[in-house]
């Protein structure tokens, strides 16, 4: 597949699906809108898999948003080689910390029968996405250093030429092959998103925080 | 005074037989289903015993309900703060082992097996995995056995009993136990909707029913921990929390629900009970010893023209106040004084009531394991009753056993003056000391006699029409309603998409 397809087109296309398919899903079938708790069925293993995936994953997703928004100040931020530092390996531990996590979700789907009953091939697919995206982020975190600055560099700006509709892709054909596959990963993973249980986080209980605790609702308006 | 009707239910516990037939006339209707096996919306649990799920009342190991905080309340295991920290996984919800693995058993192999010298057995299998299982504990696994260590023994309810007093329940044990039939309470203060993060569970204004709305559920899963009565159930299947909805489709065309119309024992009264939803929440905060007398003071008399037209101006329907002042749950829970909220210190406000069991002891094992049937008396003192009134008071009045003797008085009142009517045997100075000890006159011990023992159904089930016409005035096309009752559903109800 050429580039241009994979790095021009297929963001737009997976884009599309997601904001097409998500919004067309949550209206016409919200009743298989969940985040499709398992923990009911088994809570021990859940435990190790959930929460080191969720903080990582949080962080790494704030991480990238950071260095997708204020690429300068990340450039700024990493001058000094001892924050550099302090960054990379913070992000490198939250990236094992993912990694962790999704291993044992994988394993826990695998081996606990009673999860094997509740699961779909699209967990599957999810979990599998979720491995070669975070690996190949290890990787190339570890060996293509020191992402935090040449991300701010090349990937923000190709970014940003997706979000003005001129998709400028350049830079973007030079980078090793993991680089690259991280990224068709990632927007891979956007694309899947509404035929999953991903959906979830679509959906976060912000508003709870503000809300009354007790809700009463009338048949009759007013 | 912001006045809300609710629709309410009083248990009859001396009437009720244990036979369970609630609990399949609810579950042949609402929940049974593949994830829902498990569920018992209804359940009856023997007590002394541990009930369903195991050691449900234990909140040191659940958390669920309200925990007093200063003058405040707040939820003991879920709310904004704890219940968004633990989004990712909430480490005091129940899992399906505290309940039990539904099972059912391989009946074609009774069919099918080839001929042999043994007899073909149907071993279970679960209906979750599909495995062959060996079924070690289930929803009434309890059932009749408060003799057993496993069950009566760990009942929370013995928390302050003194060990004397439970070794007396427990050399007795093997003739007391009663029954306790348990659904959602539809509580006032409710913590499954005080907990869900989606805002998924509500309230119903007209008749309070709690209800989850399915579509608004995202598997947070906060009310199954937050709800003390753990009456809220996760559907493993479709990743969607249930509760029972008081057959509200069958309220709704104005028949009673599935549990009470199949109740054997005739044990179940519905009605409307009319509430001050003002002082909800600082009821709700109130010193353990006061909760009771609180929270009956928060039902309102709807047969005083100043509530009444306080309600009609509340927006509350002529039909249901009118219905209000027939109610059968009114006259047993505030006109007499009989009926008592289950454990009122989860602060939930909770709105079904109990007419607490009188177990009348007519005997018991003396020290030689003969029975001792000798008293002096037919009818015994309360005090000489098996049960001992401190598990009743935690059962049903937060430890005041005043509270929980009065209404037992009040019952062997009651029991006393139809003594004396029917066979006539009683002396006259017996019959006044029960009576006024009590404070029941012989004209309200006949009515509650009327309304417990020879009582038609129409007196039990008094609610008023639900007005769906009403409510279908929201649908912008009342043809989608038409011919239907019931959640609707035209989609498969399928786990993910």
């Amino acid at each position: 597949m050429s580039d241009t397809f994979l790095f021009a087109i297929f963001p737009y296309l997976a884009i599309a699906i997601f904001l097409v398919g998500s919004i067309y899903r949550y209206n016409s079938n919200p009743y298989k809108f969940s985040s499709l708790s398992a923990e009911f069925l088994e809570g021990r293993q859940l435990y190790w898999g959930t929460m080191p995936f969720h903080i990582g994953i949080s962080f790494l997703f704030l991480g990238h948003l950071i260095a997708f928004l204020f690429p300068n100040t990340l450039i700024a931020w990493n001058s000094q080689p001892v924050r550099l530092i302090i960054l990379e390996l913070s992000a490198f531990v939250f990236g094992l910390s993912c990694l962790i996590g999704v291993f044992m979700l994988f394993k826990r789907r695998l081996m606990t029968k009673r999860i094997r009953v509740v699961s779909n091939y699209m967990d599957y697919i999810v979990l599998g996405l979720l491995l070669i995206q975070i690996i190949s982020g290890l990787w190339v975190a570890f060996f293509d250093r020191w992402g935090s600055s040449w991300f701010a560099a090349v990937l923000t700006p190709y970014l940003r030429s997706l979000f003005v509709f001129k998709p400028t892709i350049d830079a973007v054909q030079t980078l090793p092959l993991s680089i690259k596959l991280h990224i068709i990963s990632a927007i891979s993973i956007i694309a899947i998103i509404p035929f999953t249980r991903l959906v979830h986080f679509l959906v976060p209980p912000i508003n709870y925080i503000w809300r009354d605790y007790q809700q009463v609702i009338w048949n009759k308006k007013g | 005074m912001n006045i809300r009707s609710q629709i309410s239910m009083v248990f009859h516990l001396d009437k009720c037989i244990g036979c369970h037939t609630c609990s399949i006339a609810c579950k042949n209707i609402w929940t049974d289903r593949k994830g829902a096996e498990y569920m018992w919306w209804n359940n009856v649990e023997t007590k002394p015993g541990t009930g369903y799920p195991y050691k449900w009342e234990d909140q040191n190991e659940y958390k669920g309900g309200w925990e007093k905080n200063h003058q405040d309340i707040a939820l003991r295991g879920a709310g904004k703060f704890k219940g968004l920290k633990n989004i990712f996984f909430n480490p005091y919800l129940p899992t399906i082992d505290d309940y039990y693995e539904p099972w059912t058993y391989k009946y074609k192999d009774l069919f099918d097996a080839p001929e042999g010298n043994d007899q073909p057995t149907a071993r279970p299998v679960s209906l979750i995995t599909g495995e062959n299982m060996e079924v070690k504990y289930g929803p009434n696994w309890d059932d009749d056995l408060s003799g057993t260590p496993e069950y009566a023994r760990n009942d929370v309810n013995f928390k302050d009993l003194s060990p004397a007093d439970q070794e007396t329940l427990f050399q007795l044990e093997k003739m007391t136990l009663f029954y306790l039939p348990r659904i959602c309470n539809h509580c006032l203060n409710p913590c499954c909707v005080a907990s869900c993060p989606s805002g998924a569970i509500y309230k119903r204004g007209e008749d309070g029913i709690v209800l989850i709305n399915q579509e608004k559920c995202r598997a947070w899963r906060m009310c199954v921990t937050a709800c003390p009565y753990k009456k809220s159930f996760y559907n493993w299947n479709t990743g969607k929390s249930e509760k029972c909805v008081l057959c509200y489709p069958r309220l709704e065309s104005g028949q009673a629900p599935a549990c009470m119309h199949s109740c054997v024992g005739r044990i179940r009264y519905l009605g409307v009970l009319l509430y001050d939803a003002d002082r909800i929440h600082e009821v709700a905060s109130c010193d353990e010893s006061s909760l009771v007398q609180r929270q009956l003071e928060l039902i309102l008399d709807p047969n005083d023209p100043v509530i009444a037209k306080a309600a009609l101006e509340c927006g509350i329907h002529d039909s249901v106040i009118k219905s209000a002042q027939k109610s059968p749950i009114y006259k047993f829970v505030k006109d007499w004084g009989l009926a008592l909220p289950l454990h009122p210190e989860f602060r939930t406000i909770p709105m079904l009531f109990y007419v607490p069991p009188l177990l009348p002891a007519m005997a018991k094992i003396g020290e030689e394991g003969m029975y001792e049937s000798t008293t002096k008396e037919l009818f015994q003192t309360i005090e000489q009753a098996r049960m001992p009134l401190k598990y009743l008071a935690n059962l049903f009045t937060c430890g005041d056993t005043e509270k929980v003797k009065n209404v037992l008085l009040k019952l062997m009142a009651v029991r006393i003056h139809r003594r004396s009517v029917t066979v006539g045997d009683i002396k006259a100075d017996v019959l006044h000391q029960a009576l006024s000890e009590s404070g029941v006159t012989s004209d309200i011990a006949e009515s509650i006699y009327k309304l417990t023992s020879i009582v038609t159904f129409d007196d039990r089930f008094v609610i008023p029409p639900m007005h769906r016409e009403e409510a279908m005035e929201l649908l912008e096309e009342t043809d989608i309603a038409k011919g239907n009752a019931g959640f609707g559903f035209k989609i498969k109800p399928a786990r993910g998409l």
